[in-house]
């Protein structure tokens, strides 16, 4: 049985968590098993839709203590529900929840882990076989687990969510839950827009928007497509922009369908955080730019004229569609 | 306060990677080889700091051969008091993890700290595994890290925001940007780097349920389609065409 934890951060279960019921119930289909998606606390939302995305059982915990994460209640509640469900593979999240768990869970189970997987595993008999991507996008790596129980932690956007099944009921599990040694005293979430890793559509600007004042025209360009709005480190770093918006090596990795980079010369650190995007624009209007090299479209130009022009576009595409 | 700083070599970041033909193994020839920078510009820095106001000791501890020890005396010149180098190639995360928490159990460390991956293998894992070894408590990918008596403060990053938490030490925390800046070792911290203890400790049996099979290049990119800056329209054509993204 294929087990996945699906998170539900304040209630919400987020893109993220039917793209690993997906994933987990095109895994049991692999492996001639059944997929049951497990959900944590009191506060796990609307879990039987997890049914729609493949689960054929859902199961809840619920207790207090696990509405709000502590990755040692979490890990010890998980493995428990994966002993009792005798479950072979555990599906996570590579997300700040999964990271957390994934490794503590490996350790309890003695299992084998691979963290950040995009794609499904080959199973020949007992041969288990999955990839990832490694050395900040510049490779992957097929790692084989050779554990009776295997844990995978799926990265964001790498499997489509795909919802044709029914919603299911929710079942109860009562099991011991360890008091957490961690407490959140507040969470700040940031308005708006979509979260970067959970994006689809992702806009990011550098250094040659020259001013913070001029962020305007990009912000119009990701109302317009219904984008998410990121940075490179050197505007974060001198405020122009906020921290969370920072893409790149020291910031946050993200794989979007669309990234679309406006005056970023495309440092390698940069592009560690963005080269697993499927498609991706540039704007420059420095020819040399190595950017241009990373990218499937390009276009060379003054950014102050080009954006509006592509917004315009944006615009008159959205509306005749 | 007695700190453990977890640090891994790996490739520099504009390294070009490659491996041998049959694609099992990393091609270290004429690649260049640095401190993890999350390792070394946030967990090592931020620890230095914190023993610098609270006093204690920092101690690194790095799983690799001997010619580790270029990174490991670096980190030394940063700050740290002394080092561990546990004498194993570090074939995983997991055998790493259990490595180091091997090591800590006996040592009654106050803070373990790692950085939030590794820029080679991007897993992390040590962290959550090290604590859990240890029956620890863990926080991933802390920006701020202050500490109060037994108490630590931290702020992470989650997806579209922050978290503020506190946790009672014993406790292990990965690091992230934010949490320090990076220092440049000074000549004298280069000096008395040399003379400070390096200890070598033989590894522990483990037996290893991940072993990678082989390494491949992601596909090449088609080359850059050029569009016209005046044709954004056509731009628009491609990419819902095309590349059906839109």
């Amino acid at each position: 049985m294929v087990l996945v934890y699906a998170e539900s951060p304040n209630g919400q279960f987020k893109k993220t968590a039917f793209e690993a019921v997906t994933y987990g119930k095109k895994l049991a289909e692999i492996s001639g098993d059944s997929c049951v998606a497990i959900t944590l606390g009191t506060q796990a939302g609307n879990a039987g839709e997890l049914g729609r995305y493949g689960a054929s059982r859902v199961v809840n915990i619920p207790d207090e203590k696990l509405n709000q994460l502590d990755s040692q209640s979490a890990a010890a509640v998980l493995a428990a529900a994966a002993q009792q469900l005798a479950a072979k593979v555990i599906v996570l999240c590579h997300t700040s929840t999964g990271k957390s768990i994934a490794g503590r869970l490996a350790v309890r189970l003695q299992a084998g882990l691979v963290s950040g997987v995009n794609e499904l595993p080959e199973i020949n008999g007992t041969a288990f076989h999955v990839k990832k991507s490694v050395f900040s996008g510049k490779a992957y790596a097929e790692y084989a687990i050779s554990s009776p129980v295997k844990v995978l932690s799926l990265v964001g956007n790498a499997v489509r969510a795909e919802s044709g099944g029914t919603a299911v009921p929710v079942e109860s599990l009562s099991l011991p839950v360890p008091a957490g040694r961690v407490r959140v005293k507040a969470v700040k979430t940031v308005e708006g827009r979509v979260p970067l890793p959970e994006a689809d559509l992702v806009v990011s600007a550098g250094r040659g928007m020259k001013d913070p004042g001029n962020w305007g025209i990009v912000e119009e360009l990701a109302d317009a497509l219904g984008a998410s709005t990121a940075c490179s480190r050197p505007v974060a770093d001198s405020d122009w922009r906020p921290h969370h918006e920072h893409v790149g090596q020291t910031g946050i990795a993200i794989r979007p369908n669309l990234y679309i980079a406006i005056g970023i010369s495309g440092a390698i650190q940069h592009l560690a955080g963005v080269n697993n995007s499927k498609v991706i624009v540039v704007i420059n209007k420095d020819p040399e730019a190595p950017f241009f090299q990373a990218a499937d479209y390009g276009v060379i130009g003054d950014l102050f004229e080009v954006l509006p022009r592509l917004t315009a576009a944006v615009r008159k595409f959205k509306s005749s569609n | 306060m007695k700190f453990l700083v977890c640090i891994s070599q790996t490739p520099d970041t504009t390294a070009k990677i490659s491996f041998n033909a049959a694609g099992t193994e990393f091609n270290s020839a004429g690649v260049q080889f640095i401190m993890n920078p999350y390792d070394e510009w946030y967990a090592l820095v931020r620890a230095c700091e914190l023993r610098e106001s609270l006093g204690g000791a920092v101690i690194v501890i790095n799983v690799g051969p001997a010619t580790n020890e270029t990174t490991i005396r670096k980190a030394l010149a940063i700050g740290a008091d002394e080092a561990v180098r546990i004498d194993a190639n570090p074939q995983s995360a997991a055998f790493v993890a259990k490595q180091i928490a091997e090591y800590a159990r006996s040592e009654q460390f106050d803070l373990i700290l790692t950085g939030k991956e590794t820029i080679d293998y991007n897993g992390s894992e040590v962290g959550a595994m090290v604590a859990e070894h240890l029956d620890l408590p863990y926080v991933s990918y802390a920006t701020k890290l202050d500490l109060s008596g037994d108490t630590a403060s931290l702020e992470r990053d989650i997806e579209g925001g922050t978290e503020q938490l506190e946790v009672d030490l014993p406790a292990v925390v990965s690091a992230a940007k934010g949490m320090a800046e990076q220092r440049i070792p000074n000549m004298r911290g280069i000096m008395m780097a040399r003379s400070k203890p390096l200890k070598v400790v033989p590894p522990v049996d483990y037996m290893e349920p991940v072993t990678t099979v082989k390494f491949t290049m992601p596909a090449e990119k088609a080359g850059v389609k050029l569009v016209d800056p005046e044709q954004m329209d056509e731009l628009v054509r491609l990419l819902h065409e095309e590349a059906k993204v839109l």
